[in-house]
């Protein structure tokens, strides 16, 4: 008896609301709510997880806030802040990378910011980059 | 006003980004080697996905639910203000390999763990990069108490060709870490000279 009614605290129905609330439940809004349903945007060509994201200058305008959710408002800040990727971006606001992907897809149509291409699949970076790269990682 | 900061005088920089893949099999230091060069602690990102779960998760009580979601972790090392590189460590199970390729797709790069313990679980990793030309690096992670043997005898068992690049590291050690990261892109320059004209080196 006692036994069952410890199993049941896993049970939502057993008046322990504050248990759907936490991080184990899922999010509280599901993360296309966000994109209001949208799983791809117009603009979309496909951003690279290591896409990154840069603020135009209009991003510093105060007055054009007005149609975007408070997500999109927190990924302009985010990168203008030190540009990020679209990888970084799902990681700090804990979303999942498609939902990334619609929102700064959104603010790409709205002109407030863009994203750089990274270097295109078929192509390795410039030996000089490379080298670079080398020389970087050694100076760590 | 929710832009409200001061105004920037100059553009942010637009940095080039690379990256490089941590691969091999569960619990061989994948999240451990990019945590001990990353500048930040390891973040996890999830991709949500449609099909993937469908006949392993069990969906009773929750059919409805057409998603699940697969967390990839990575790294970040910047090395100039305008070059960034990311590592980014593949997720384990083999159920998803085809987020791979999303990873693999412009990748410079990677980097095998592999386990001597388990050698036979970095083999799909290696057939994996082997396929797709990915230049790429085997790392054997040298756990305290687990046999050691020769490169030569790993390279054996694994069957690599010749001028892929294998090195004896420790995953929590920078040093180490970086020697392999070093070894990768070296790897990948190499090849990519070849690709090219010779001149152009």
């Amino acid at each position: 008896m006692t036994d069952s009614g410890r199993q049941g605290t896993q049970d939502p129905l057993d008046g322990h609301p504050h248990h759907w609330f936490d991080d184990d439940a899922g999010p509280v809004v599901r993360p296309y709510a966000m994109t209001r349903g949208r799983t791809s945007s117009a603009s979309q060509h496909r951003m690279d997880l290591i896409a990154v994201v840069v603020p135009e200058p209009a991003a510093d305008d105060p007055g054009r806030d007005q149609t975007l959710s408070p997500e999109h408002v927190e990924i302009v800040e985010r990168c203008s802040d030190f540009p990020q990727s679209i990888a970084e971006l799902a990681a700090g606001l804990d979303l999942p990378v498609g939902v990334v992907r619609v929102l700064v897809g959104d603010l790409v149509e709205d002109e407030l910011v863009h994203v750089t291409r990274p270097v295109p699949p078929a192509e390795l970076p410039d030996v000089s980059i490379l080298r670079e790269v080398i020389n970087g990682l050694r100076a760590l | 006003m929710a832009f409200g900061r001061s105004r920037r005088t100059k553009p942010p920089v637009e940095p080039v980004t690379l990256k490089i893949l941590v691969a091999g099999g569960f619990g061989v230091g994948k999240t451990t080697m990019v945590g001990a060069v990353s500048e930040i602690r390891p973040l996890r990102t999830e991709e949500s996905l449609s099909e993937a779960g469908r006949p392993v998760d069990d969906l009773q009580g929750v059919e409805t639910k057409t998603t699940t979601t697969v967390a990839m972790d990575f790294g970040r090392i910047t090395l100039r203000e305008d070059l960034v590189l990311y590592l980014f460590g593949t997720p384990g199970q083999d159920r998803f390999w085809f987020l791979w390729d999303e990873l693999a797709q412009g990748a410079l790069g990677a980097v095998v763990l592999a386990d001597t313990r388990r050698l036979e679980d970095c083999f799909a990793a290696v057939d994996y990069f082997e396929r797709r030309g990915i230049p790429f690096t085997i790392a054997v992670n040298c756990f305290e108490g687990a046999d050691r043997f020769p490169t030569e005898t790993v390279r054996a068992a694994l069957d690599l060709d010749d001028e892929v690049p294998l090195l004896m590291c420790d995953a929590r050690d920078r040093e180490s870490v970086k020697n392999v990261l070093v070894s990768v892109v070296e790897h990948a320059m190499i090849l990519a000279g070849r690709e090219r004209q010779p001149a152009t080196m």
